[in-house]
């Protein structure tokens, strides 16, 4: 079904695009030209940097260096498209492009949520549920949660954009207080097991949690697919998407709904990482200027896997691992962060 | 024909009652001006008429269709609707925006007619020479004209535009108000439109509805709403009004000093 919708999708569009040249001008086609090169150029370079994760300096066991890094690869790819993806349409779905799930305490909910069960259920029955078991239960709990929190936060300032960031900010915080309080009163068993689903780096990957992470990363970017024509029009603000005929309230659930289950996905598989999306969104909007969210999604994945891979790849072998990557994308991603603040002062 | 039946709505959880039972009927085929001072409820008539607002009670016919209740995507091919507010956040150019207006009938997917539609709505707003240009870099006055080309590319049986004459100067004002005229008379649209000045509601307008804190106080002919027993009832304010080449005008700028007097 929905391999069908995604079919169908591309050949229209494929056909679209050749009634449509003759109604450009030379300087629209100038500019489509330019999105069309930097997406290829983006391919070229994303293939670039996973051949060269994968070969770079091998040393010793080839089949195990292979299957370690590819397991690495692997979750490094998953997560760039998650959360490029849904940091994306996230900031079109707000409103504004400072907000992102990350910024929004999304990933922290996630870590409390994940506290709970800990402390509910305890360690020994978590045990016997598996690591995918584990992983969608939280999805689901996370999607419950982040959309009662987000109605609610939509709802109540609509408006204010620093309000929501400041929101954001706090309720980040206090997710984060509440976790730590919670793994407090944790026996030592318990506390273990959390720290090992909620710290997964890069470096471990389970193998059944990135296949589980990869199918629902692409189901996810199936449902959204058929979505995205309609969030150009959701981009123009509420008023203007329901005099186009656009149900706003409707559109806007799905796609939140599928926000939380993609950070939900790339939060089980790295953990936090509060600044990541809103580099990658930002830097998309820039690379690729369209207003199109079909080619913006495609873009931000690239960038996503891109930044992520790339970033890994230094991390590796430039720093010697002495700083993971979570640390250098919060401090890059942080002052990227500040910058918009400014500049959205200024306006 | 576009029909309120008793629209009530409040703000503030009821404190501030904006509209206050109001009933309109307003005719096909005609240029319907909306006027009155500020506070009115002008522009909360107009956005529950194009259902972005859901009043409090009463509802709104299309035709035979209640704008709430029926598909969002049918009332977008028959009523569009121009707000005041210009902000985009998205970066658009002027020709983006215009085939949004197309997105009713083709659902983002252009066809050769859609283009054709777009290309006419730029030239008819005089914004071909911009069609490239980014909204951000466009005076108030050429983005208002972009939307006014979005909103009649979308090629709706109903245009209701809230203030569309705000940032532009004298000539774009008068061109754009010719356009909405054009409209009703050769494609037969049907036009209701939120004005600021009397007299230009008066020289392009077929009806005039008076409005005054949330109800319709005066309703009818242009030359018989905007008359001084007219505007004094809108507006609650002795403002002389003369013919000028056969069209009231209200000499409105005159108000202050005919007190001194």
């Amino acid at each position: 079904m929905s391999a069908s919708v995604l079919s169908r999708g591309t050949a229209d569009s494929g056909e679209a695009t050749e009634p449509a040249t003759p109604h450009r001008s030379p300087v629209e086609a100038r500019r489509w030209r330019r999105v069309t090169v930097t997406l290829l150029v983006l391919v070229g370079l994303c293939a670039a940097a996973c051949a060269a994760y994968l070969v770079f300096n091998v040393r010793g066991n080839w089949t195990y260096a292979m299957n370690l890094r590819g397991r690495q690869l692997g979750a490094l790819v998953v997560v760039g498209v998650a959360v490029g993806v849904s940091s994306l349409v996230f900031q079109t779905v707000s409103g504004s492009r400072i907000l992102t799930p990350g910024v929004m305490g999304f990933d922290a909910l996630y870590a409390f949520i994940q506290t709970v069960i800990v402390f509910t259920l305890g360690a020994g029955t978590l045990q016997l549920l598996g690591v995918v078991e584990q992983f969608l239960l939280n999805a689901v709990l996370l999607a419950a949660f982040g959309m009662l929190l987000f109605r609610w936060l939509f709802r109540a300032h609509s408006r204010n954009l620093f309000v929501l960031v400041l929101v954001g900010i706090v309720l980040g915080g206090l997710f984060s207080s509440l976790s730590s309080f919670a793994s407090r009163l944790l026996s030592p068993d318990d506390y273990l097991t959390l720290q090992a689903v909620l710290f997964a780096s890069f470096t471990t990957v389970d193998l059944d949690l990135l296949l589980a992470c990869a199918v629902v990363t692409v189901v996810s970017c199936l449902v959204l697919w058929p979505l995205l024509r309609r969030l150009d029009v959701i981009d123009l603000g509420r008023d203007r998407a329901t005099s186009l005929g656009v149900d706003h309230h409707k559109v806007v659930t799905r796609v939140l709904l599928v926000v939380t289950v993609l950070v939900a996905t790339s939060t089980a598989l790295v953990g936090p990482m509060v600044f990541l999306g809103l580099l990658i969104a930002n830097l998309a909007r820039q690379l690729v200027p369209t207003h199109e969210h079909r080619v913006l999604a495609v873009g931000a994945a690239l960038v996503g896997v891109l930044a992520l891979v790339l970033g890994q790849f230094v991390v590796l072998h430039g720093l010697g691992l002495s700083v993971p990557l979570s640390v250098v994308i919060n401090l890059v991603g942080g002052l990227y962060f500040l910058v918009l603040l400014v500049k959205a002062v200024r306006l | 024909m576009i029909r309120a039946q008793a629209l009530t709505h409040s703000y503030d959880k009821g404190t501030t009652l904006v509209l206050d039972d109001v009933s309109v009927e307003l005719q096909r085929g005609c240029v319907t001006g909306l006027i009155g001072p500020n506070g009115a409820g002008k522009s909360t008539l107009l956005s529950a008429m194009a259902r972005l607002l859901v009043p409090d009670s009463g509802q709104v016919l299309l035709d035979d269709i209640d704008v709430l209740r029926a598909p969002a995507k049918e009332v977008a091919r028959r009523l569009a609707v121009l707000r005041q507010d210009a902000r985009v956040t998205a970066r658009l150019t002027v020709v983006d925006l215009v085939r949004f207006g197309r997105f009713p009938h083709s659902q983002g997917r252009l066809t050769a007619h859609d283009h054709e539609v777009v290309q006419q709505c730029l030239d008819q707003v005089g914004m071909d020479a911009f069609r490239d240009r980014y909204l951000d870099e466009l005076s108030g006055g050429q983005r208002q004209r972009a939307f006014v080309a979005m909103v009649l590319a979308q090629e709706t049986e109903f245009v209701l535009l809230d203030e569309p004459l705000n940032n532009l100067d004298m000539e774009h004002a008068g061109a754009t108000m010719q356009l909405l005229r054009r409209a009703a008379d050769e494609l037969g649209r049907t036009v209701i439109v939120v004005l600021h000045d009397v007299n230009v509601a008066a020289a392009f307008c077929d009806v005039i509805v008076g409005m005054r804190q949330g109800c319709v106080v005066a309703e009818g002919p242009a030359r018989q709403v905007i008359s001084a027993e007219g505007l004094r009832r809108v507006f609650a304010l002795d403002i002389p009004v003369h013919e000028i080449d056969g069209r009231p005008v209200a000499l409105h700028w005159a108000i202050g000093a005919a007190d001194q007097v």
